[in-house]
This record gives C-alpha cells, sequence and structure tokens, in this order.
C-alpha cells in the first residue's frame, strides 16, 4: 500500500493518470471542481496502491505524490 | 544518517519551479519537461545549469525551471546556446525546442551547431504541428496529416516531405550523441529520462553536440483528447519516426 496525492492547484484533469493504473483506483473526481475549471484526479482506493508509479510517470502536470 | 528510506517515492523534483505549467491538459510537453528538469536535479546541476526556451508553446519555460533560463528569438536557440557555452565553458547548457522552432526557422542554426560539434544539449520537442499558433503544419507534419494549413491532408507534392532531425543530424561528425525516444508510457518516459540523463553527462564530458528528440503529443490541435493523442503517436508518429538511438560515440566502447 502507498499513499496518493494529487494536488488540485496542478492537476488539469487530463485523465492519463487513469488510464495508466492498472488497478484502476485512479479516477477523476467529479464532485470537485479545481480554479482553472477541471474534475481533478484521486485516488479512490489506497490500499490497492502497488506503489507501481506508473500514474506519477504520466501526468504532464506533476501533480502526484506517491508515499510509503 | 538514518537507516530511514525516505518516505516519498515520487514528488515534485527540486529542478522544476513551484509554478503551474502553461501547457494544454495532457500535453506530453510537460512530461518531457519534467524529465529535464528531474535530469539536472539527479545530476546535481540546478546550480551550474543554463537553459535556453525556444518561441512556441515552452518559450515561457523558463517560469517553471529552478535553474537559470533564458529566451531565445525563433528558432535562435542553438546560436544563444553556442555563445553562453564558449563563454561559460563550465556550465550545462540545454535548449528545448519544438519542431517549428527547430525545423523550420531555424533549421540553419540546428545544423550548424551541430556540425560545429558545439558542447551542447538539444531536447526537440516533436509534435508534428505548430502548438502554439494554432496548429499549421510544421516540416515535420506526417504526409496526409490535417493542419490549419493543410486541410485536406499534407501533400508532400506541394508542401515537401517531413524531415526526420535525428537521421538529418547523425550524418555529421560534431554530433556525439543523436536519440529518439517518446514519452507515451510509463517504461517509455523511463527511458526518455535515461537519454536525457546520458546527454548531459556527455556534455559534461566535453563529447560535442547531443540531441534528444522527443515525439510527444498536441491533443489541443490534433483535435484529440490526451487519451486518444497517444494512440494517435503510437500508430502514426513513430512509424513513421523510428524510436532509437542514430549516433552515439560511445557505442561499442
Ligand atoms: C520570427 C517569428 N516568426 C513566427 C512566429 C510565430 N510562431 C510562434 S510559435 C511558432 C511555431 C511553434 O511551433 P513549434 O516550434 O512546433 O512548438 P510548439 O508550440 O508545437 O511546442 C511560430 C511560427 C514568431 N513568434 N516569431
Ligand atoms: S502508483 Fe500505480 S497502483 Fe498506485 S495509483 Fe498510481 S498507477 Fe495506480
Ligand atoms: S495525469 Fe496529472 S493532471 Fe492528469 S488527471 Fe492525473 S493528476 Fe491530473
Ligand atoms: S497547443 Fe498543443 S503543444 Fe501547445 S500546450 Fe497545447 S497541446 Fe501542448
Amino acid at each position: 500500500m502507498a499513499k496518493v496525492t494529487v494536488s488540485i492547484e496542478y492537476c488539469k484533469g487530463c485523465g492519463l493518470c487513469v488510464q495508466f493504473c492498472d488497478q484502476e483506483i485512479m479516477q477523476l473526481n467529479t464532485e470537485v471542481i479545481t480554479q482553472k475549471g477541471y474534475h481533478p484526479a484521486h485516488c479512490v482506493d489506497q490500499e490497492s496502491c502497488n506503489a507501481c508509479l506508473n500514474c506519477a510517470m504520466m501526468c504532464p502536470d506533476v501533480a502526484i505524490t506517491i508515499e510509503r | 544518517m538514518t537507516a530511514e528510506k525516505n518516505p516519498i517515492l515520487f514528488g515534485r523534483t527540486a529542478g522544476l519551479s513551484e509554478k503551474v505549467n502553461n501547457f494544454c491538459p495532457g500535453c506530453l510537453h510537460g512530461i518531457a519537461q519534467r524529465l529535464v528538469a528531474e535530469s539536472i536535479d539527479r545530476l546535481g546541476l540546478i546550480g551550474q545549469t543554463v537553459g535556453i526556451t525556444p518561441v512556441g508553446c515552452a518559450v515561457i519555460a523558463y517560469e517553471f525551471y529552478s535553474c537559470d533560463m533564458v529566451q531565445a528569438a525563433h528558432g535562435r536557440a542553438p546560436a544563444v546556446a553556442t555563445g553562453l557555452k564558449r563563454a561559460r565553458p563550465e556550465n550545462t547548457i540545454f535548449t528545448y525546442q519544438g519542431d517549428g522552432d527547430l525545423a523550420s526557422i531555424g533549421m540553419a542554426e540546428t545544423i550548424h551547431a551541430a556540425t560545429r560539434g558545439e558542447n551542447i544539449t538539444v531536447i526537440f520537442i516533436n509534435n508534428a504541428i505548430y502548438g502554439m499558433t494554432g496548429g499549421q503544419l510544421a516540416p515535420t507534419s506526417l504526409p496526409g496529416q490535417i493542419t490549419q494549413t493543410s486541410p485536406y491532408g499534407r501533400d508532400v507534392k506541394v508542401a515537401g516531405n517531413p524531415i526526420r532531425v535525428c537521421e538529418l543530424l547523425s550524418s555529421l561528425d560534431g554530433v556525439a550523441l543523436a536519440q529518439r525516444v517518446t514519452v507515451n508510457s510509463p517504461s517509455n518516459v523511463r527511458k526518455a529520462g535515461k537519454a536525457i540523463r546520458k546527454a548531459f553527462e556527455y556534455q559534461n564530458e566535453g563529447l560535442g553536440f547531443t540531441i534528444v528528440e522527443i515525439l510527444t503529443t498536441c491533443p489541443t490541435n490534433w483535435g484529440l483528447a490526451p487519451n486518444k493523442a497517444l494512440g494517435w503517436l503510437e500508430d502514426n508518429l513513430i512509424p513513421y519516426y523510428p524510436l532509437g538511438v542514430y549516433k552515439d560515440i560511445k557505442a561499442g566502447e
């Protein structure tokens, strides 16, 4: 398990992290609208994160932090 | 030293400033920029590096790095880099240029800096289009590619053939490294990072001109969602612009 945090300052809701998470635990949060007007990504099941870093590798906005 | 492991497995590199970049959502410029910033950080070069931004979507990228930056006139980044490197050979100098900037208006500067063997690193962003100005045909646009200025598709009889920059430069004796990578998947992102670090290391060893061409997307002007743009890159750009090392003076060592 790892802790995945998405900064809503940086996230532009592009969905690339969602596409590349094999655990299917990244989703765009339609409940939230960022200052720039995007639905930011969030991790919906921290327990299932295997810390593969795929989401962070593919984030063009370097919005994702992954911690042990 | 404590035996505790760093709890951060991935975070923003110190090579980037804290500013939110100006790229469109899902644009792979953002990944390329992060890799360059991360490479400078990992090699311990933040304090000695000067980057040169182009004219194009990366024009204000001096805002996004934590190293020193200069902004050059359209296409002239390799000329500015030449001056900086000759005056300050102890510094690590890189340019970051799009295909319009590097292969169109700046082709003369590119070829001559390369053939002179200027000891600089060029990061070349090939997205097969002019992004910033609204999606006009670039020298790298594919045959048949629809752009604002080729609404019926690029007709090579009229607009000429695309230029494969790494292949072209690899014939020049001044070039130490010419490698084409992409950042369309996590494994390719890692490989691209390695290529960028290698280019900086070659420069710091004084080996000559290094270029890393990165195939990226322009979701906005390709008219595709970010994930669909990745598919277009895979199906169209990579076959025309094969990934690989086109020149490496250390190959075989
Ligand atoms: C001397 C001059 N000519 C033309 C332009 C208009 N212009 C701005 S950006 C650009 C091309 C950008 O395309 P590219 O280098 O591929 O970078 P991208 O925006 O796709 O990253 C052009 C032609 C300019 N700013 N200055
Ligand atoms: S680190 Fe891997 S498993 Fe965890 S959220 Fe990111 S892509 Fe999914
Ligand atoms: S890849 Fe980055 S910018 Fe895109 S949705 Fe995920 S966190 Fe947000
Ligand atoms: S116009 Fe294209 S290249 Fe420029 S930031 Fe937007 S998606 Fe990226």
